[in-house]
Formats: C-alpha cells, structure tokens, sequence
C-alpha cells in the first residue's frame, strides 16, 4: 500500500478515534484510522464502561453540558452500531448512585450536586439524595456501611470492548480504512495538507485527527498543537458471571451484561507503569465488599491496570491547530461516556473543518 | 465415568455427589468423585449452558467448577476430599445471596 | 519439616528463596538450597509433593498399575519431606511482584503475603490444547486428566476407552491403563516418519535409555494387544449429552472416554504475567522465558527451572532445580561464583543427557496445523466464553492483529481459566488468518489474580496491610 489519499486520518484506534473516525465516515468522508498494534497501552481496553454524567464537569459547566449531551445522544449511537453489526452493546441508561460511606460524604455530595445543578442552569440538573433506605430499596444488597446516596437519571453503562468492537466494525463495514500495526516514519505537513511515512507506505489525507491518547503528547507539536496529557493509572477487578443482581451501576461498582460484576477504580499517579499493585487491589475489594457485602463472596477473575489519558485539568482537550488548519486533537479519559458526542457532534465539526465555538474552553491554549 | 479399584486404592472417605453418599479412595479430589458418581456433566456453562465433565484436572481449564460445602465455582480437581464433602453441580452463572 | 498454618502469627513472612512449585525441579532446587542453609519456602497448589509427574507418589507408589514410573520420584519426594523448610501445599500463589519479592498466597479462604530474597518459579508443564469439533462434550477429557485421576484416586474410565493424538505421554498413559485393566484404543496422529526423523535429528544415542524406554512402551502396549490406528486425520468428536464416538477421516471409533493429548507446553502464565522476557521457541511450537544456564531470568530476582522453563521430562527438571538452587545461594552468599560453576557441572552434564532425545521427540510429535488452527470454523476454541474459531477468524480479519484484541473483540480469555487454555489457539488462528508468525502476534497478557479469589479474601489483604475496615 503505497502513496494513499484520504480525506481524513485518524492517529489512534481507541475508542476516541475510532468513535471519531466512525462520524468521519458517516459524513462522506475517505477515512483511513491508523493503530498501534497488540500491545498498545490502550486506555479504551481497560475502561470500566459507565457512560456517567453526575461527577462530570464541577466548575467547568461546558464540560458537564458536553457529557450530558453525549448521554443524550447515546441510545441513538448504541441503534446505529447495532443495526449495522448486529452486536448489542449492553446500554443500560437506568440512571446510576454515587454511595457515600459516612455523613460527612453525604454532606459533601450534596454540596457538589448543588453545584452541578447550579452550573448547569436552564439546562437543569436533576438530581436526588438519597438516605440509606431509599438507596437500599432501589439497590438491594447495600451494606450497613452505606449511609446513602446521590442519584441521577443521566448515569448508565454499557460495554466498552463490545463499543470499540462494534466502532471497529461498522466503520469498515462503511468502507473506512482501518490499518492496524501502523508504525510512523516520518511527518510531513502543510496546511489542509499531511502526508505520513509509515511501515505500511504513505498516507496523505486533508485532514489529520490526532486521537492517540498519551501518544498525542509526542505527536502534537508536528501539527502545530499541544497536548499535555499524563498517564494516570487505574486499577480495575472483574468477578465472575453471577445472576442479575445489580440494577444500577454506582461511580465504582457495575454489573456487566454478562453478570461479571466489575469493581474499580484507582486513580494513581506512576507514570508509564501499568503493573499492579496488590494493597491498591485489595483497597478497592474492600470498598466494594463494605458497600456490598454479599459481593465479598465473589470470585474475582480478572483484574487490570490501565492508563487514564489525563489533562492537567482532567478535562478534555479539543483543538483544530492554528498553523497547520485541518489539523486537531482529541484528549479524555471518558472514550465511553463522550463516544457518542465524538462520533455524532465532534465529527461532523471536523468534516465541515471548524469546531463550533462552545468547544472553545476545550482548547489546550488553557494551559 | 470412572471406576475405583479398590484392591488398590480402598474407598475409605465418604463424601456426598449431589446429595448422595458415595465412598471414594483417600486423594480423590472432588472432581474424581464426581467422576466416580457418574454424573452425566459437572457444570453448565454460565454463556450457553452447555454441559461440562472436567477436561484438564489439574487446574487449568476451569471446567471442573462445582459447588463444594456450599461455595459456588470452585474448581474441583483442586479440592481433595474429605470426610463428610458436600460436593453438587454448577449450574451456570453464579447465584447470589444478597 | 515446618507445618506452621498459613494464618498463624508465628509462621514466617521472609525467606531468602520462595520456590512455587513442589515437582521435580521445585523439590530439587529446596534440596540444593538447603545444603547451604538458605531459608526456604515451597508453595505448591496440590496436597502433596512430587508434581504432575509424581503426582500423589506416596499414595499411588504401590499401585501395580504406577509403580514403576512412579519409583523414581519417592526417593526425591523422601528427601524433600525430610527438609527443614517452610512447605505449603494446597496453597496458591494469586500474585507476585518481582520488584518487592511479595508474594501473596491464599489456603482455604485465607490469605497472606510473605518476601523472598530471591524467587524460583517450577510451575511445570501443561498440556498443549486439542481443539476439535466436539472437544467439549462430557466424557473429552486431556490424556494427562485420566493420568491424574489414576495417579489420585487410582480410578479408570470405565467402558469404551479411546486414546487419540500423539506424544510419549500417550504410551505411557496406555500401558498404565492397561496394567490398570483398561484396554484403550489408540488413534495416533503423529505424522513424521520415526526412523527419518531420529536420522535427521539425532541423540539417539546419547539419549539412548529413554529411547529403549519409549520403544518398550509402544512394544509393550502392541504386545498386550492393544489397537492401533495411525496417521488419523480431521478429528472429531462426536455425541449428542455425552461423547460417543471418535470421528476420522477413513474412520469412527465408538468410545464412553475420549483421552486427547497432542503434547506438552510450559506454564508461562506466571512468568508472563510477572513481565519476564519471553520467546518463541519454534522447535517446540510454545514460548518461554529467556534464561541462562542457571535458570536466572531477565528480572534480577527471579528464576524458572523445570518444565516451565523447556519441556525437558523430569530428569532434566531435577538438574535445573539443583543448577538454580546452586545459583540462589551464590546470590545470596552463601556461595562463590567458582565454587557454584564447580558445583554445577554435574547437574549440567545430567541436564544435557536429560535434553539429549528432545529434538527428535518434538520433531517426530510436532501437531499439525489443523490442531494448531482448527479449520472448521464452529470449533470451541476458548471453553470458558465458547468463542469459536470462526469467529476468531472474522477478529482477526476486521483488525485484531493480537490476542489481547481479538480478547477485547469477542471475550476470549476472559473467562476463569484467563486464556491459559485457548492462548496458543488463539495467537495460531490470528497468524494463519493475518498470514503473519506465531511469534509477531504475541500472547495475551496475564494478570493477577492468577487463580480467583474471593473479593474478601483480597480485602483481607487490605485490612493486614493496616487498612481501615
């Protein structure tokens, strides 16, 4: 495969560039994704699958508006990907807890949802404390420990590797060229003009949509953008198939389509270092089993480090480049949760060649 | 199915394979006596429900999950028997008990 | 030899050397560590010494139907219940971090975490997977399963037994059941000519005891009048609840137990999980971890010896239990470099002999592509989430250029037994699919827990450390 022309290439097959170069496709648009290989850190592998919106944007309410619009918009993602491959992604939009373990968290959960709803304005933010019977009552099974909750209507999950599945599968069902194993050579730019050497040949496309997670810190300064992004690393437990028995997910706790019940997350600041670590496992299995006592009797089966991609404001970062138009970055750690706001609001911004004006706070110029 | 042959290795450990006594050689493990029980499958599996007997007994495949002393999904072949073992059928997924 | 449960207060938490496996190279290397006074630890998931090979030794040594083979362990197995070690059997290790040398176990629902100065890794051998339509129905089991439910409980699969695939296990395990009572058929799948390949690979004759031993197996099994079948091709097993028959090209044996069994690989799910360097021996068709002479790995405090390094049998198990063992205690003072590479010339020299027929065995029973890969696309290949290889195919086809993807895909090594069984399927069926090696699409990445444990069995690990509860 030498010397090929595309509209727009896709630097990452994550769930953000898949998601992106899906839209991409949908639009019209030659689309050529470009990936790593087996081994790559590949945060979407590791994702724990909520499509969440009440931790989402405290202080910043562009970001709680974007989330919830992606919330919005993903039932109507899940019925495209799965009329196309045939594949259900297990959405579940049953709205989601937040548990808080003494009244002290209960008061400052309640603070921060006031907030929430405050910044969130007309747009509106329902939202509703709950005590410790009326969050056993909607989730059977809570441990003494609990004393109760924050519920919101928005929160939901889904599976995130039946979405980069599916991402994967509708956009070379759609004629997008997915290119696995791709390994950069060389970078050639010019405006609305890119041209990549690479093991596979050239790749030259009008547009360039930088979406390779960490990777992006490296590569964004050959398009004229800036990506300060840090590898946070979350660990991640997985029981095995039990029957139905969680009807909503709460922030760290979630019963998968299959019944495994999955138990998250840390949040740990070790640089590129994806190894596990046993007290910050048995951390999080003791929090899971003081929520839910009965889930102490678990078998856990799994379990996994990944690598959050973090902004030093733990916001996303959208940005067209000013030097090099045609170019953009896309930055988060929430693949999931922003997927249908990437494949359906992002990418026809991208197609059209400007990012509307209220992605504007998104842009990496912040830092 | 299995048989014992007890002029070599006495059944001298009494264990119950779905609720039925059943004596079975000292270092049987509990996938052995379901072995020796007969039964026509240990598990079902949680995705389709297929019918399993164990296929490595010696802790690598996870076919041989059974119910032991009332634990779900315990891999049998790596319990030994002992006295008095109540050893019974996964069936599929994990039941809990909230 | 030192009982101390694994909970109680007064057990010890650091030892210089932890070996995890109590087999022939594990037994060997405590042996050898103990000559020189280190303290030791030997965790080992069965109830007794002595391995797969010498599985239950002390219970099945006088069984008429074991005896013979199982002889030579006992000494070995004597020995190492006469050591003053800390010997844990029944006991897991369900994590592991080099760096730190933390070991975290878990007995019958009770967890703990102990350090060793230096750690060796005799984890064995396991049975290569046999994918074939019907691998999955009740009464398919490995050929080393039977061998383990006769070595435990000295029990036989009653009616109809057929033997099928290839490897020197199969006329090990056919006469035993024969001496057992059992008259099994044998489908043999070996392919390679005998006489050719031991001509073009050699060690005949310095390999030539077990080669008189293997020829008396075949001799004795075809002399008590056992069948057999050769060169059978496109397996399958049939039955409806149960198996019924054994299906082959130009043929079909009824059976109530079909015993499969294509070879051996190394248990590499620790070693890879713990990140050793690993590579792809082709002889063999299986990865490894790199290591010298001594067994000592690419991480500074970690060793692998036995069958979990090279599939070797259990001699050369022995000698490289005692050559890391020797290793160990140079490392940890006991020892000097001259006095370890004079030490070990004996062990070395055994562990050539041992390894002398090797090539020629893996030559003449190296499995075929359709067992490797299986073609027919509704085969089973990963057992715990029924992923079949049609559909590791399309994985493959669409983008999966790995085993962790074509895992992220479709579920494949996400069940109990974490992909220790379908792996080398499933890296086979990508490489064929995506025309690459074997060894460019990799393997799945292992992870910790290696074997489940509950949720409040690893909370508890929370609570020792100092946790609040």
């Amino acid at each position: 495969m030498t010397g090929r022309r595309f509209d727009a290439m896709v630097i990452g097959g994550g769930l953000v560039g898949s998601a992106i170069a899906w839209g991409l496709r949908r639009e019209g648009l030659s689309v050529a994704l470009l990936d790593e290989g087996d081994a790559a850190y590949r945060a979407s592998r590791g994702n724990f699958g909520l499509v969440w919106v009440q931790s989402k944007g405290l202080g910043a309410p562009w970001y709680q508006r974007w989330t919830r619009q992606s919330a919005e918009s993903w039932a109507e993602l899940a019925n495209d990907l799965a009329k196309q491959t045939g594949q259900s992604l297990g959405l579940a939009q049953t709205g989601g807890m937040h548990l808080c373990l003494s009244d002290q968290e209960m008061k400052d959960r309640q603070a921060r949802m006031e907030q929430m709803k405050r910044e969130a304005g007309n747009y509106g933010f329902d939202y509703r404390m709950l005590d410790a019977r009326e969050a056993r009552e909607m989730l059977p099974g809570l441990g003494p420990a609990v004393v109760g909750a924050s519920f919101t209507p928005y929160d939901g999950h889904v599976s995130p590797l039946a979405l980069l599945r599916s991402l994967h599968h509708s956009f070379t069902a759609l004629g997008g060229v997915y290119l696995p194993n791709v390994k950069i050579t060389g970078i050639a730019t010019a405006p609305r003009n890119f041209l990549l050497n690479t093991n596979l040949g050239t790749i030259q496309a009008e547009r360039a949509v930088l979406a390779a997670g960490l990777g992006n810190a490296a590569l964004a300064q050959h398009f004229g953008l800036k990506a300060p992004v840090r590898p946070q690393r979350g660990q991640v437990l997985v029981t095995e198939r039990a029957r139905a028995a969680l009807p909503m997910p709460t922030t760290t706790i979630r019963q998968t389509g299959e019944g495994s019940i999955m138990l998250g997350d840390s949040a740990e600041e070790v640089g590129f270092d994806t190894r596990q670590s046993q007290p910050v496992m048995a951390e999080i299995a003791h929090r899971a089993a003081l929520s839910f006592p009965w889930i102490g009797k678990l078998n856990v089966v799994r379990a996994w480090s990944a690598l959050r991609v973090m902004s030093p404001d733990g916001l996303p970062i959208y940005d067209q480049s000013e030097t090099l138009p045609g170019a953009f970055t896309a930055n988060c750690h929430s693949g999931v949760t922003l997927a249908a706001a990437h494949g359906k609001l992002l990418a026809p911004m991208i197609a059209r060649g400007a990012l509307d004006p209220f992605l504007a706070p998104f842009s990496a110029g912040r830092f | 199915m299995f048989r014992t042959r007890p002029d070599h290795r006495p059944e001298t450990v009494q264990v119950f394979v779905e609720g039925r006594s059943l004596m079975v050689p000292e270092g049987s493990s509990a996938a052995a006596a379901i072995l020796i029980a007969g039964l026509p499958a240990m598990r079902e599996t949680p995705v389709t429900g297929s019918p399993r007997l164990a296929w490595c007994m010696m802790g690598i495949c996870f076919d041989c999950l059974a119910e032991i002393d009332g634990v779900a999904n315990r891999q049998a072949c790596m319990v030994p028997v002992a006295a008095g073992m109540r050893i019974a059928r996964q069936h599929g997924a994990r039941e809990v008990r909230r | 030899m030192n009982l101390v449960p694994v909970s109680s207060p007064q057990a010890p938490r650091k030892f210089d050397l932890a070996i995890v496996g109590a087999g022939p190279a594990g037994m060997a290397a405590a042996l050898t560590a103990r000559e020189f006074g280190l303290s030791v630890l030997v965790v080992d998931e069965n109830p007794a010494p002595g391995g797969q090979v010498f599985r239950a030794g002390e219970l099945a040594g006088a069984d008429p139907a074991l005896a013979r083979d199982m002889a030579p362990g006992l000494e070995l197995i004597a020995r190492f219940r006469a050591l003053d070690i800390s010997y844990r059997p029944g006991t897991t290790l369900w994590m592991l971090e080099p760096d730190t040398g933390a070991l975290s176990l878990a007995r019958q629902g009770e967890t703990m975490d102990v350090t060793a100065e230096r750690i060796l890794l005799a984890t064995g051998a396991q049975e290569r997977p046999v994918p074939m339509p019907g691998w999955t129905l009740p009464g398919v089991m490995s050929a080393g399963a039977a061998q383990i439910a006769l070595k435990t409980a000295g029990i036989v699969p009653s009616g109809k037994v057929v033997l099928a695939g290839q490897g020197p296990l199969m006329w090990l395990l056919a006469n035993q059941l024969i001496r057992a009572g059992v008259m099994p058929v044998l489908v043999e799948t070996r392919t390679q000519p005998i006489l050719r390949t031991a001509l073009e690979q050699g060690g005949i004759f310095s390999g030539f005891e077990q080669l008189a031993k293997g020829i008396g197996l075949i001799l004795r099994a075809r002399q008590a009048g056992m069948r057999v079948i050769s060169g059978a091709r496109h397996l399958r097993a049939e039955g409806s609840a149960r198996v019924q028959a054994l299906r082959f090209e130009g043929g079909v044996e009824p059976c109530d137990t079909l015993l499969l069994h294509e070879g051996v690989i190394p248990s590499t799910h620790i070693s890879m999980a713990i990140g050793l360097e690993h590579g792809w021996d082709a002889r063999q068709l299986c990865w490894r971890p790199k290591l010298d002479v001594f067994g000592a790995s690419s991480h500074a405090r970690i060793a692998v010896a036995g069958d979990g390094a090279v599939i070797g049998g259990w001699q050369a198990a022995v000698a490289a239990g005692q050559l890391a063992g020797l290793d160990a205690a140079m490392r940890l003072g006991r020892l000097s470099l001259d006095d370890r590479d004079f030490r070990a010339e004996a062990s070395a020299d055994a562990l050539l002999q041992a390894r002398a027929l090797r090539p020629f065995l893996d030559a003449l029973y190296a499995p075929s592509q359709e067992i490797l890969a299986p073609p027919e696309e509704s085969t089973i290949i990963c057992r715990c989430e029924e992923v079949t290889a049609g559909s590791l195919r399309w994985a493959a086809a669409i983008g999966a250029t790995g085993p962790n993807q074509a895992k992220a895909y479709l579920r494949c090594g996400m069940g109990p037994c974490q992909g220790r069984l379908c792996g080398p399927t499933v890296a086979a069926i990508i490489a064929e699919t995506r025309a690459m090696s074997v060894e460019e699409v990799g393997h799945f990445r292992p992870r910790a827990p290696y074997k489940p444990i509950t949720v409040q069995e690893l909370a508890g690990a929370h609570q020792r450390a100092g946790g609040v509860s």
